[in-house]
């Protein structure tokens, strides 16, 4: 079995050289792939084949990046579109009412409700300073109300005294007037866990919604449910009105899919993650990374980077282009500037220039200081965009704004300048040369370029 | 657990019938929708697998099962409730060699049997009920409890220990697992006890620190029995995904799982992943949770599970 769909893809496209645009078969052979794999992450069936679905409309006819294979691309297609699906920014809870604000947590039996409302809590209480009461409605599972209690006194969180034989919709009206005559400003309803086909116990659960009328109505949903999600989601959406997700377990080693299933059935975004045992091992949703984690993918990240650097060689021939017309400013010395540091020197750089491979070694060894160029960017960062295209308008006062911008001298700024337009200058050459299909300039005048050894900027 | 007389045993179907019949509701209409009038092609198949895949089977295992239905009927014209008799005959026979029930008969007293599972499964609820069970047979069941890390675990055992009428050690909450387990072997034997129900805390299975200190529970209680645990239950939730491999593999790899619970049968969770597991594993599964209150826990049958899973009536022959 395949480990992730990398692997998975790139067995498909093994045979699959060439380049160019992603055509019809490819996608549809690619999306095979995909759709297993998402199964086998437990998204639901119906959720992979719209998913599938609006992949290969995406993908069909985008342009495959160089130096990428066109597996890669549509890796990076579906995960942009995992990500876009599963909310794309993060919400937080959304608790902007009247105190005592009611947040409601509803869910099924042992997806992680009582501990969730109390990791929430305690995350309101210690990040928002809010005074929170928590309340156990679980009249149902045997000593549900003592474990919550429990977890208060361990959080330092007031929770609601027990009143033995209490029905949860009173213990919620009697929740929100502690909260009122309290000062409270955050109530946590924890609700026993309950099937989303238990009509009963969902009528109940709509009673304490009317009763209280929450902020938030938050479904607690382990991340290991497995096609059953979307039935849950749906349920508890139709007959509450969940307002949001809270994912568990997600420190384990499931997939996840259950995150793409509910969000796509319900809208609902899936705002917190349950990410440990701890009561403070909670964090605010990302998508991306479940993403990567859905298609089973560690190096996803790493991929997409590939292929923005991809993206970045193809600036590289714009660069080129724009050498050649003579037009070099200080936007394309800034991102010279990044991509050296990126790779390390100037090696790399020159690499990417014309007809200059042989000045590759001697510039190799100049041993270039990163942080020079780091103070180099940092200096074109504090210029205006006007200021970057011409260069012309810098007078003392700018410059002096811009030394105090970057945190250097205005010599710095100088220098920098004066290397500019000695490299504009080399370019506009280069340009001429380029033009007269010479070879390019030799390694002396490209030496000229490099900022005076051992002078210069401050290390 | 089930019991032998006739009129349990219709309980019990009726029970997983019910519970399984929401489920198998939209799996029918699926199958109704697939299959009325038509020949069983490529397509009708694919669908077929697809709803498989919907009750959890998992892609492997779902096209496996539709390619051992399309060799015997390929291109026939077939109708709903044939395909589903067939269906449910083809997932019956995968299940029939794991459908066996709880043997707690073994020379050693007590007899004792460690329960895991991820947390939220329903171990402490299996137990309240498996003491119950086996109350009802006239054993005497003393319950350790070791799940001593989540909150009121103790107090919620020490209720179910009331309710079935058996006995429950427990020490303090953070204390030490394996010691408390050691501790209530020791008072088991010393009570002449049939049975020992060890709960643990719930731990994912891929937290290693955690799934060591349950094999230094299996450890430790082999100080005192070097046999024991005799048996070791994992605890599987219905409505637990394809997660349920990794969680056979490592809970097996650290104490040994010599068989499956799994609860929560009664929504609309198929638990389809029980085929796929019994082909892998081939672990027994002794027994099926279909609701909370105690006599919810039913012996697994294969034949039932099967025909319920696909819609049909579970008890017809």
């Amino acid at each position: 079995m395949f480990e992730n769909l990398t692997e998975r893809l790139g067995t498909v496209f093994e045979s699959l050289t060439r380049r160019g645009a992603l055509n019809e078969s490819h996608v549809t052979e690619a999306l095979r792939e995909v759709r297993v794999a998402l199964l086998e992450a437990d998204v639901a069936l119906s959720v992979v084949k719209d998913f599938v679905a609006q992949v290969k409309e995406k993908a069909i006819g985008e342009d495959v990046v160089k130096s990428v294979t066109p597996g890669q691309m549509v890796i990076k297609i579906v995960n942009d579109h995992l990500v876009e699906l599963l909310g794309g920014e993060t919400q937080d809870l959304e608790l902007r009412a009247a105190p005592p604000v009611p947040v409601l947590i509803v869910g099924l039996q042992g997806s992680g409700k009582t501990t969730s409302a109390a990791k929430i809590g305690l995350r309101l209480k210690t990040q928002e300073k809010k005074k929170v009461l928590l309340a156990s409605l679980d009249v149902y599972r045997p000593a549900a109300q003592k474990q919550l209690r429990v977890l208060g006194e361990q959080t330092e969180i007031q929770t609601l005294p027990i009143i033995e034989g209490q029905m949860p919709v009173d213990i919620a009206k009697r929740a929100m007037q502690a909260g009122s005559l309290g000062g409270y400003d955050v109530i946590m309803l924890d609700t026993a866990g309950r099937l989303h086909v238990d009509e009963a116990l969902m009528a109940e659960v709509t009673a304490i919604r009317d009763a209280v009328n929450p902020a938030e109505i938050l479904l607690v949903a382990d991340s290991l449910t497995g096609q059953d999600a979307v039935n849950v989601a749906k349920s508890f959406k139709d007959a509450v009105g969940v307002t949001g997700i809270m994912l568990t377990r997600t420190d384990g080693d499931a997939r996840g899919g259950a995150a793409l299933s509910m969000r796509a059935v319900t809208g609902c975004p899936i705002k917190l993650l349950g990410t440990g045992e701890k009561l403070d091992e909670i964090e605010v949703f990302h998508p991306d990374r479940i993403a990567s984690r859905i298609l089973g993918m560690g190096d996803i990240v790493g991929l997409v980077e590939k292929a923005k650097e991809t993206l970045e060689e193809e600036d590289a021939e714009k660069l080129e282009k724009k050498i050649l017309k003579g037009q070099f400013d200080l936007n394309d010395l800034a991102s010279q500037l990044r991509q050296m540091r990126r790779m390390g020197g100037m090696e790399g750089l020159m690499g990417m220039l014309p007809g200059i491979g042989k000045a590759k070694r001697q510039i190799a060894e100049a041993n270039i200081d990163t942080k020079l160029l780091m103070r180099q960017e940092a200096i074109i960062s504090s210029m205006t965009p006007t200021e970057r295209i011409k260069v012309k308008v810098l007078n003392s006062s700018r410059k002096r704004r811009i030394a105090a911008g970057s945190g250097v001298t205005i010599q710095d700024v100088n220098r920098l300048l004066k290397q500019y337009k000695q490299m504009a200058g080399m370019m506009k050459k280069v340009g001429k040369l380029g033009r007269r299909g010479k070879k390019g300039p030799g390694a002396q005048d490209l030496q000229n370029l490099l900022p005076p050894q051992g002078g210069g900027f401050p290390r | 657990m089930a019991k032998a007389n006739g009129e349990r045993k219709r309980g019990f179907l009726s029970r997983l019938r019910k519970g399984l019949s929401r489920s198998a509701g939209s799996l029918t209409q699926g199958l109704g929708g697939v299959l009325t009038k038509r020949k069983l092609n490529d397509e009708a198949l694919q669908d077929l697998e697809d709803i498989l895949i919907s009750a959890d089977l998992g892609v492997e295992t779902a096209s496996a099962v539709t390619k051992t239905l399309a060799a015997n009927r390929y291109n026939k014209q077939v109708d709903a409730d044939e395909v589903k008799a067939v269906l449910a005959d083809e997932i019956a026979a995968r299940l029939a060699p794991v459908a066996i029930p709880f043997d707690f008969s073994g020379a050693s007293k007590p007899h004792v049997v460690l329960v895991a599972g991820v947390n939220g499964t329903g171990k402490t609820t299996t137990i309240g009920k498996l003491a119950n069970n086996l109350r009802e047979e006239g054993k005497s069941v003393f319950i350790a409890a070791s799940d001593t890390f989540r909150a009121a675990a103790i107090d919620q055992l020490k209720i179910w220990g009331d309710r079935a009428g058996a006995t429950v050690i427990s020490g303090n909450v953070g204390g030490d697992a394996a010691g408390l387990a050691f501790e209530a072997l020791e008072k088991a034997r010393a009570a002449n006890a049939d049975i020992l129900l060890i709960d643990t805390a719930g731990r994912l299975q891929n937290k290693t620190d955690l799934m060591d200190e349950l094999t230094k529970v299996v450890r430790v209680i082999g100080k005192l029995d070097a046999t024991a645990p005799h048996s070791v239950l994992l605890v599987l939730d219905a409505t637990t995904g394809q997660n349920a491999h990794s969680q056979v593999e490592l809970f097996q790899k650290a104490c040994n799982v010599t068989g499956l619970v799994m609860t929560k049968l009664d929504g609309t969770a198929r638990g389809g992943v029980l085929v796929a597991l019994a082909s892998k594993f081939g672990l027994p599964v002794h027994a099926i949770g279909v609701g909370e209150a105690i006599e919810d826990l039913q012996a697994f049958d294969a034949r039932s599970f099967a025909r319920a899973l696909v819609g049909l009536d579970a008890n017809e022959t």
